[in-house]
């Protein structure tokens, strides 16, 4: 494998990893924060899981769509950051928004889906976008095409499930919610650096 | 032969009703559910397979007899505001204590909350558990009904927490912004009255949450139960003095439940005996079950 391949694929895999564990963590968080407004019962979870799944499944079909277009390490990298500007809201303002809706919806199931829409579904969207766009990146070949989407598949759904295990078991016995999601972030803001320097590195001659 | 067929007809039912025979038993949302009984023993089971954990049990023969001692306990809270009006008790298991206090005050009215069906269905068939015109139940979460309680700007001369079960503990509802909705909802002499656990690491958090929301504390723990109840109040605490006279003006209506409220008063701990450093739990910060899962 050509170095430059193999730089791309480190990238792609290594975001990919990090935006599947950074999605089941805030996914994770979503229900503790949901909690103070709304319980902690089987519909806040159900609310939670359904907005993150509609999210992502709206997120795998934009993020194919813009696939098709000239597709690239760099703009790769803005998903990342465009997840997490998006997230920003959430953190700021996410309690003066479920106190919005609390006070308009009494019924907890729909204000949870409802205040579970405002704080997560715009970034899981841009999050979702990622796995169909590394697919784009990390194919070569038609006929390898489903080997690399089960290995994409494999690497950020590994992501997701530590991302799982370490947020239940361990971050929110050492951080506050919101130190955890801030971390996040940042982790997503340093991806889409990592993103646009492998650009860089691959593509030095479109930046002369 | 004749002598021994007495024996035997004396001692088989003898026999039958030591042993545990499940009257019911059901899954609901949030746990499973059984009632069962010894003799005239009849109790609420919230059943893990580690441990079966009572949560309520009633006397059959005799509905007067107060079968938990941190049943007996929470009473002690009375004696902070022996005269309250309205009251809210969050967590109904099977109503006992809601059914003594009904008894004990006339003209009290409880709002009750409990997060599941299943359990207030229980408790009014196996459990004689009291509904009237002084009653209103809410199948709710504890901290919807309080957040929304606030915003309404209700106001409860008396409040019970009994939603921990010993197993799991709903973590929104140790934080301390829950906390200070619970005294946003005290009258000037509210109480809050709050059965718990001692005997984990969760020990210390719990007091210093308790401890920021309320300041000073009653603490009153039962030797080898692990229970423990804590009781705040809305304004200074009531003094020894001013507890005796209340148990004094109170104890002729507890008689009958064979509690004696002057007992629990060299019993309450003013002094606090946690680690003053601990952080209270908040709602950005509150793994209550894994801390209880530690040694202190």
């Amino acid at each position: 494998m050509p170095s430059k391949e193999l730089l791309s694929n480190t990238t792609v895999f290594t975001l990919a990893f990090t935006s599947g564990f950074i999605i089941m963590s805030i996914e994770l968080l979503g229900g503790r924060i949901l909690a103070p407004y709304f319980g902690s019962s089987i519909y806040v979870w159900g609310s939670v899981i359904t907005v993150f799944m509609v999210a992502l499944s709206v997120g795998y079909l934009t993020g194919g769509q813009l696939s098709l277009h000239q597709p690239r390490l760099a703009k790769y990298g803005f998903f990342f950051l465009a997840a997490a500007i998006t997230a920003v809201p959430t953190i700021l303002f996410g309690e003066a928004m479920m106190d919005w809706v609390f006070l308009r919806i009494e019924d907890p199931r729909y204000g949870s889906l409802v205040a579970a829409s405002m704080l997560f579904f715009i970034p899981t969207v841009i999050l979702g976008m990622i796995a169909p766009y590394s697919v784009r990146l990390l194919v070569r070949e038609t006929h390898y095409s489903g080997k690399v989407a089960g290995g994409l598949y494999f690497v950020s759904t590994l992501g997701s499930a530590l991302g799982t295990l370490l947020t239940s078991f361990y971050l929110v016995l050492l951080f506050e919610i919101n130190e955890i999601l801030i971390t996040m972030a940042s982790v997503l803001i340093l991806c889409f650096f990592i993103a646009l320097i492998s650009d860089r590195t691959l593509t030095p001659d479109d930046h002369k | 032969m004749k002598k021994l067929l007495i024996a035997l007809c004396l001692t088989v039912p003898a026999l039958t009703s030591y042993a545990d025979i499940v009257i019911h038993k059901e899954k609901s949302l949030y746990r499973n559910i059984i009632v069962n009984q010894k003799a005239d023993k009849r109790c609420l089971v919230f059943s893990v397979k580690r441990e079966m954990r009572n949560q309520t049990c009633i006397d059959t023969k005799n509905p007067n007899r107060i079968v938990f001692a941190y049943v007996q306990m929470t009473f002690s809270g009375l004696m902070a505001n022996p005269d309250p009006k309205r009251a809210l008790m969050i967590g109904v298991g099977g109503g006992t204590i809601s059914n003594v206090l009904l008894d004990v005050f006339p003209e009290l009215e409880i709002d009750l909350v409990e997060v599941d069906q299943a359990v207030v269905n229980v408790a009014r068939e196996y459990f004689d558990f009291v509904e009237n015109d002084r009653t209103k139940m809410h199948v709710v979460d504890g901290r919807v009904f309080t957040r929304r309680a606030v915003a309404q700007d209700k106001q409860y001369d008396l409040i019970i927490l009994d939603a921990f079960t010993g197993e799991y503990i709903p973590e929104h509802m140790m934080t301390l912004e829950f906390m200070q909705d619970i005294a946003a909802l005290l009258t000037e002499n509210g109480v809050v009255i709050s059965n718990t656990f001692e005997g984990s690491a969760l020990y210390d958090y719990e007091s210093a949450t308790y401890q920021a929301a309320f300041g000073d504390l009653l603490n009153l723990k039962m030797p080898h139960t692990g229970n423990r109840v804590i009781v705040a109040t809305a304004s200074p605490l009531p003094s020894n003095q001013r507890l005796a006279e209340n148990a004094h003006m109170l104890q002729p209506k507890f008689d009958k439940y064979e509690i004696v409220l002057r007992n629990y008063i060299a019993r309450f701990d003013r002094t606090p005996d946690w680690n003053p450093d601990t952080r209270p739990l908040t709602d950005q910060y509150s793994p209550a079950n894994l801390l209880r899962s530690r040694k202190r």
